[in-house]
């Protein structure tokens, strides 16, 4: 297997882009990442996009074909796939795209994730997101995807004293890091009270536990390292990649609180890595409801099972503290729009280790992770990079 | 969404009578049936075995929904909780007859017949289980 870099990042701004279409969004984040990386139309051997449901919030399946044509790379007839996988569609695209470069079957790779999610009326989005839950056996009854994660909440709130105001600080966190990232969807401090008395969406989780209904895109080049320097001296190495599945359901798992596909995938990925959890100087984890946040850190080695709520509580995930956890603002505050989700946090990360993220920089950060979920937790695809 | 009637007609056994499927190699129990033992996978192939399950169990978790899907919108709010049956399998269900705001982990609950959703003022009723509190002392005999 050949060593595998980044060597190009593009996000486009996340939020309710009533004047931009799914074709316009993907467009902009690869042209975005072609001409950061210093490469050609001409130099791409590939290209993977993730993207959720297109099918239902645009109308519009084909996606591969489609964001080959937009971004103008049709005319070279390279092969271009779409990856799905719920809301980790995007982690599961990067996989793809590193193990295509990584196995020597293409060299320099564009991949990109995309969802343009209000162009459908009413609560259809509801409607489409918990198809990423079991339709027969979960959504048929009734829960909704908050209804899920309130579910987990419930849970860890039982077994480990879990708090409502442990986990509003998540979002309180992630607001204000929001702040400093200029691409975010929201720009808005919140306080703990906030949380607790915004509207209730799936008791125990409000409005404002949960991250927001989206548009946006973003993109990354992929190259061997070997050829990286060619094209630009920013380079970032993939060091580790981990994948892992579970039951569809969120009844069919032994352990509520905990999981799986994140164990496994960051298993696999600090393995190959050669790292431990502590050895994380800054992580993107997927917050797609504060719960989620406290479930991730726990999940992923940081914290012990139980102790999330007190570490988020105690500052240790904030920008100044000792593993910061979503500097972009997270799924919360940044925005989540599905598809892109995965591959903003990549370039999160990206931009951290190469120093180039502002006001939101965390200092001294060499090894980031990225965390990515697909539904209740049926997968997860976790990656760990390097600065070179 | 618009999906044909037997979609939801062939699933009317399990989801009326809560039929699930036993591995007769491991003895497991599961709900939904499987085709698969997920524990003796390929020995379980031909082995697995439709049960009906009586129906009780406890609540393992909770959440009272205020935002709903389609077809739920004239329900809210409504408590869907994840049932531990007896038998062992989860089941994911609305949790009916009781104030949502006395529910609490580890109560003993039951299985009921019940509509669940309607497709709109002319499309098909869809029936299925739901599971209510019992108290303790009640909780013998068969499902209601």
């Amino acid at each position: 297997m050949r060593d595998v870099a980044i060597i190009g990042v593009g996000v486009t701004k996340f939020g309710e882009l009533w004047d931009k279409s799914f074709r316009n969004l993907i467009s902009e984040a690869g042209t975005k990442a072609i001409l950061d990386a210093g490469i050609e139309g001409k130099d791409i051997d590939a290209l993977y996009v993730g993207s959720m449901s297109p099918g239902r919030f645009v109308g519009q399946e084909h996606i591969g074909a489609l964001v080959a044509d937009c971004s103008g790379l049709d005319t070279l007839h390279i092969p271009a796939t779409r990856i799905e996988g719920a809301c980790a569609s995007g982690g599961m695209a990067l996989r793809q795209a590193y193990i295509s470069v990584a196995s020597g079957i293409n060299d320099i790779v564009v991949v990109g994730g995309v969802e343009k999610m209000t162009d459908v009326v009413g609560g259809e989005a509801t409607n489409i997101l918990a198809m990423a839950a079991d339709q027969e056996w979960e959504a048929f009854f009734g829960v909704t995807f908050p209804g899920l994660y309130a579910m987990i909440a419930r849970r860890h709130m039982y077994e480990y004293g879990t708090t409502r105001e442990q986990m509003a600080e998540v979002a309180v966190k992630n607001h204000e890091n929001g702040l400093l990232n200029p691409n975010a969807h929201f720009h808005r401090k919140i306080t703990v009270e906030d949380v607790l008395n915004s509207p209730k969406v799936a008791d125990p989780l409000t409005l404002l536990d949960c991250s927001p209904i989206s548009d946006g895109a973003a993109a990354l080049i992929l190259a061997p390292l070997d050829e990286a320097r060619k094209y630009t001296d920013k380079i970032v190495k993939i060091i580790g990649s981990g994948q892992a599945s579970d039951s569809l359901a969120l009844h069919g798992r032994e352990d509520i609180c905990t999981l799986r596909a994140t164990v496994e995938a960051s298993r696999q990925a600090y393995k190959q890595a050669g790292i431990e959890p502590k050895d994380v100087d800054v992580a993107e984890v997927h917050d797609c409801f504060t719960i989620a946040e406290i479930l991730a850190i726990e999940d992923l080695g940081f914290v012990k099972k139980g102790e999330g709520g007190k570490a988020v509580e105690e500052g240790m995930t904030r920008l100044d503290g000792e593993i910061p956890v979503n500097p972009s603002g997270g799924l919360k505050a940044k925005g989540h729009p599905v598809g892109a989700t995965g591959i903003a946090q990549a370039a999160e990360i990206v931009l951290q280790l190469r120093g180039e993220a502002g006001k939101r920089q965390v200092k001294d950060a060499e090894i980031g992770l990225t965390h990515n979920i697909g539904g209740s937790g049926a997968s997860c695809v976790v990656h760990i990079m390097e600065v070179v | 969404m618009g999906l044909a009637v037997p979609r939801f007609w062939r699933e009317i056994p399990y989801r009326y009578n809560l039929i699930g499927s036993r591995c007769r190699v491991c003895n497991r129990i599961f709900f939904p049936p499987r085709e698969v033992c997920p524990y003796c996978r390929r020995k379980s192939l031909g082995k697995m075995e439709e049960m009906k399950l009586k129906g009780r169990g406890k609540l393992i978790t909770y959440t009272i929904i205020y935002t709903p899907p389609s077809n739920f919108e004239n329900q809210v709010p409504y408590a869907v909780g994840i049932v531990e049956l007896d038998e062992g399998p989860r089941i994911t269900s609305q949790i009916v007859d009781c104030d949502p705001e006395k529910l609490r982990i580890g109560m003993r609950v039951e299985a009921v017949f019940r509509k669940i959703q309607e497709d709109g003022d002319t499309g098909a009723i869809y029936y299925g289980y739901k599971f209510r509190p019992v108290g303790e002392d009640e909780d013998k005999g068969e499902t209601g």
